[in-house]
Order: C-alpha cells, then sequence, then structure tokens
C-alpha cells in the first residue's frame, strides 16, 4: 500500500512537465557556471564548483517546495482524496507514501542533475572532487526536510500560503545557525531561552553545509556529515509525525 | 452477520465563523444483511452522502457506532472487503483506466496476477476495454463513472457502496448499470446505494431507508412497505350490468366495466355478485402505492 501510494505520487510528479523544466533549468543554470568563471580572474575551478552546487541546490529546492505544497492540497482539492480514503489504508500510510513517493522524484532529479554536472566539471576542469557526493547527499537531506515542511503545511493549507509559509523557513533555515550566536551573547534569563527555542526549534541548514570544505579542497569531518544526517532523519520524523497528526484530525467535507 | 450496521449516529458541522453548528445526522439506525441491494432514498441535503462519508471513515461521526462485517469502521482493516463509488467521482486524470486499477488494486494489496485478470475482466463489464489506455482526463462524465464502478469492484468486492451512481448516466447507462447491480447480487454481493432517482431504485432493491432531515424515517422490505398500502383493488369484467356487480361508481372502457374498492370485503362481494350474474371477471388488480408516494407521503409528513 505504502509502496503503491509513493509510486503513484512519483508518477504524478515526472508526469508533470514543470518538473522536467525545472530539472533542465537546474543543469542549464550549472553548466551557465563556466561563462562565469570564464570572466573570473583567479581560481576557475572554483567558481565552476561555486556556482555549479548553488545553481542545482536551488532548483531542486524549488522542486521540494512546488511540489511538496501540492502534494496534499492537490488531492483535497480535486477530491481523489475519497478514493483513496475509502480504501483499507490508514492516514498515516498515505502521508508516509506521498512523502516517499516526492524523495523518489527528488532523489531522481537531483541524480540527473548531478550526473551531468559532475561529468561537465570532469570536461571542463579535467578532475573530479569525490567530496561533491558528499555534498550532493546532504543537499538531498535538506531537500527532505523541505519536502516535509511543504506536506506538513499542504495537510492544511492553501498552496499559496504554503510556498510562503515554506520559502520563509528555508531562508530562516539558513540564518539560524546566527541564535546561537546571539544565545552566548545575551545576557537576559528571557532573551536566552527565546534564542535557545529558535535555534533548536527551527530548520538549522548549517548543519548541512560542506560548500567550504568541498571549494577550498578542505577534509571533510566524518563526525559533521554523522550528525547532520541524525539531524535529518530526527527533523524529518518530527515534522511527519506532525503531519500525520494534523491530517487524522482533517475532515473531508 | 449484517455487512453494515449503523447505530445512532449523528453529525455536526461547524459553520465557518464556529458559531452555529448544523446537526446534519440526527441518530441514524439502519443495516445492510449480506447479499441484499438496499436502497438508501432521500432528497437532496438529507443526509445520505454524510452518512457514506461517516461508513467509510472520511469524516467522523460525533456520536454513534458503525460497523462494517462486525468491525468498527474506524479501523483502515474495515474496509477491506467494501468498494466504494462516490458521487461525481474524480480520479487521477493524468492515469489511463488500466493504471488507475492497477493503483486501486495496489491499495487492497492485490497480487500482479489477479490485478490483470481483474482489470481485464472489469474493463470488458463496464464496456471500457478499447479505451483502456486512453488518460482519463479525456473521459466524458459518464466514462469517468464507468471507470469509478470497475474501481469499486477490483478487489472482488463483498459489499459495494455507491453513491447517486446513476447520475450523469444516459439511459442506456443506466440500464446497464441495473443489470450489473443485479448481477452483483446473485453472485452473493451486498449492495448499499443512495439515490433520489425513485424508478431506478423501485426496480432493483431488496430493502429501502428512507431518510429525511438526518433520520432514517421508514426502513423495510420494498416489498412490504408499497403492499402496506394497496390504495385500492381493480376489477375489470363483461358480461352484465354493471350496477349488479354491487358497485356506486363504475366505468366503462372497449365493452368492459372497470370498478375499484378500497375495501377488500368489497372486493370479494363483487366477485362473487358477478360470478352469481354469470358475468366474466378478466382480471382483479390491486393497485399499490408506488415507492414514490411511499416517499412524497413520508416528506410531507416531515
Amino acid at each position: 500500500m505504502l509502496r503503491t501510494i509513493a509510486y503513484n505520487t512519483f508518477k504524478e510528479a515526472v508526469r508533470n512537465k514543470v518538473f522536467y523544466l525545472l530539472v533542465a533549468l537546474g543543469v542549464v543554470a550549472a553548466l551557465s557556471s563556466i561563462i562565469v568563471s570564464m570572466l573570473t580572474i583567479g581560481d576557475k575551478v572554483k567558481v565552476l564548483k561555486d556556482v555549479g552546487l548553488a545553481s542545482i541546490d536551488f532548483f531542486c529546492v524549488l522542486i521540494a517546495i512546488f511540489t511538496g505544497i501540492n502534494l496534499v492540497y492537490k488531492e483535497i482539492d480535486k477530491k481523489t482524496i475519497y478514493n483513496i480514503l475509502s480504501k483499507p489504508i490508514s492516514r498515516s500510510i498515505f502521508i508516509l507514501g506521498k512523502f516517499l513517493g516526492l524523495a523518489l522524484t527528488l532523489l531522481i532529479a537531483l541524480a540527473s542533475m548531478s550526473v551531468i554536472y559532475y561529468l561537465f566539471l570532469w570536461l571542463a576542469a579535467g578532475t573530479v572532487d569525490i567530496k561533491i557526493v558528499v555534498y550532493f547527499f546532504l543537499l538531498y537531506l535538506q531537500l527532505l526536510i523541505i519536502t516535509s515542511i511543504s506536506l506538513m503545511f499542504s495537510s492544511f493549507s492553501t498552496p499559496i500560503l504554503s510556498s510562503i509559509y515554506t520559502i520563509s523557513l528555508y531562508l530562516i533555515a539558513n540564518v539560524t545557525w546566527t541564535f546561537n550566536t546571539f544565545k552566548d551573547q545575551l545576557k537576559g534569563t528571557l532573551e536566552t531561552v527565546v534564542s535557545y527555542f529558535f535555534y533548536y526549534i527551527l530548520p538549522n541548514f548549517e548543519k548541512f553545509n560542506i560548500k567550504n570544505q568541498i571549494v577550498l579542497k578542505m577534509d571533510l569531518d566524518a563526525a559533521w556529515i554523522i550528525n547532520a544526517v541524525l539531524y535529518a532523519v530526527c527533523y524529518t520524523g518530527a515534522l511527519l509525525l506532525l503531519s500525520i497528526l494534523i491530517f487524522n484530525k482533517k475532515e473531508f467535507k | 452477520m449484517n455487512a453494515l450496521e449503523i447505530k445512532n449516529l449523528h453529525k455536526s458541522f461547524k459553520s465557518s465563523f464556529l458559531i452555529k453548528q448544523y446537526h446534519i445526522l440526527k441518530g441514524i439506525e439502519l443495516s445492510v444483511q449480506e447479499g441484499e441491494i438496499y436502497g438508501f432514498l432521500g432528497p437532496n441535503g438529507a443526509g445520505k452522502t454524510t452518512t457514506m462519508k461517516c461508513i467509510l471513515n472520511i469524516i467522523y461521526p460525533d456520536q454513534g457506532d458503525i460497523l462494517l462485517f462486525g468491525k468498527s469502521s474506524r479501523q483502515a482493516s474495515s474496509r477491506s472487503r467494501v468498494g466504494f463509488l462516490p458521487e461525481h467521482p474524480y480520479f487521477y486524470d493524468y492515469l489511463t483506466p488500466e493504471e488507475l486499477l492497477s493503483f486501486t488494486a495496489g491499495l487492497f494489496s492485490m497480487s500482479s496476477a489477479e490485478i490483470r485478470k481483474q482489470s481485464a475482466e472489469l474493463l470488458e463489464l463496464v464496456g471500457l476495454t478499447a479505451k483502456k489506455d486512453i488518460k482519463l482526463k479525456k473521459f466524458s462524465k459518464g466514462m469517468v463513472q464507468r471507470v469509478g464502478l470497475a474501481q469499486a469492484l477490483i478487489h472482488n468486492t463483498d459489499f459495494v457502496i455507491l453513491d447517486e451512481p446513476f447520475s450523469g448516466l444516459d439511459p442506456i447507462g443506466r440500464k446497464e448499470l441495473r443489470d450489473i447491480i443485479i448481477s452483483l447480487r446473485e453472485s452473493g454481493k451486498t449492495v448499499f446505494f443512495s439515490s433520489h432517482i425513485l424508478q431506478d431504485m423501485e426496480m432493483m432493491v431488496d430493502r429501502v431507508g428512507i431518510i429525511l432531515d438526518g433520520k432514517i424515517r421508514k426502513e423495510g422490505k420494498l416489498t412490504e412497505l408499497v403492499s402496506q398500502g394497496v390504495k385500492y383493488y381493480e376489477i375489470v369484467f363483461s358480461g352484465l350490468d354493471a350496477q349488479l356487480a354491487g358497485a356506486a361508481e363504475w366505468t366503462s372502457q372497449d365493452g368492459h366495466y372497470i370498478i375499484r374498492h378500497t375495501d377488500s370485503n368489497a372486493t370479494n362481494h363483487s366477485i362473487r355478485l358477478i360470478s352469481e350474474h354469470k358475468g366474466v371477471i378478466h382480471s382483479v388488480t390491486p393497485i399499490r402505492r408506488t415507492l414514490e408516494e411511499v416517499f412524497l407521503e413520508e416528506l410531507n409528513h416531515a
């Protein structure tokens, strides 16, 4: 049952032309890094990596948000949900199936973009860095968190509001680490508690950021990566649980 | 065991301002026995679809119990023997009928071999074999209804719930659907369907539940409901003067007299008189109330 829902979600996503457009744009943007590198004085390979990875990052996040916000809402809006819920499946299986389907879609999108980019980097720079695979893996974990955020909003809100909430949280997730800096500098108890609260509650994508290590060819810390994996699993799990709780309460009039 | 049992079902909806509550279902009590066709009859807004959504756990009852083959409808497994066709069905329109059936079968954990066999049989049954590879977005309303019926039957369903299945069908489609429903009963399945088209219901149901304003006003066998209401007995005869047949009023047509009695004793008396006077009785017919009349009477009482 879980596989059926997941596979159908994947099928729906890949039958949507917007998906191919975003993947194609991601590839084009990543490849266009060569133009930027040609205009650069200095380390051209560094620019190739920097711009290329940022482009893939951006378009994968777009796919995660814009596919995710429609995941459940569309089922309710188009009333296909009646057909699903009348079958012997629990609502939690439905939510998990939807999540796994989008996770598979993102894996395919990211894999396609990264393979093309890898090939391109190899042709342009004559060398490739195996650490980029770790970068893509950590990017994928971030995408799973974004998917679970958009899925949660999708289970009770409209696509427009869901996209606003998800994009806001995504932007905040990139600066959440600053709360950690604040809390060390704040004197009052309340301010410290608030900083702690935001630091631990909001998604924190700094935990997945190894761009500097890759671009500057530094060594990767295994403990850092394990910590990032555990963080992604716990955060995604908690959001999925929340989505299930919200969805279980929901009635479809 | 009953296929469906509903006890004291209540359901309210809040208005968008959370102030006013609309009490839609006010203590529904009904049971559907295995192997029968049960017609759920009521005007628009009476609570038919709300009841069905409660049965399938799409919405939650405020109060009351719903059992599907003895299992609480709150358990997902209670729907493993149930097929459902919603009113105005919407399916994933990027799928073909064959893909939709395969998807639905997957939700019942059917094997690939079973899926292939059932899909082929059902597409044939609903007359869509030739269109099995066309995406649903290109289908008309009637064709989507047919696919909907096929998906409701995909897992060799024991109990089929159909919400207004005749809406959107042309006369041929309605005739075909009636035949399918009757054939389901013949193969031992149970059918529970809602409708406000009395003619379709009268032609095939075993039992009827009339729902008005969120309550079951009348429930029983169709034969009982309509025979409880014999309006009058009609005797057609010839060969003697109508005055001798013991009736105050009569009509004549093509050389035959027609008299009507509301009382069975008066009818017997007239039959005796006609025989004694060597008249010829062509027919004695109890004219019963139609389901429509039973329904309208209940509607007027409500």
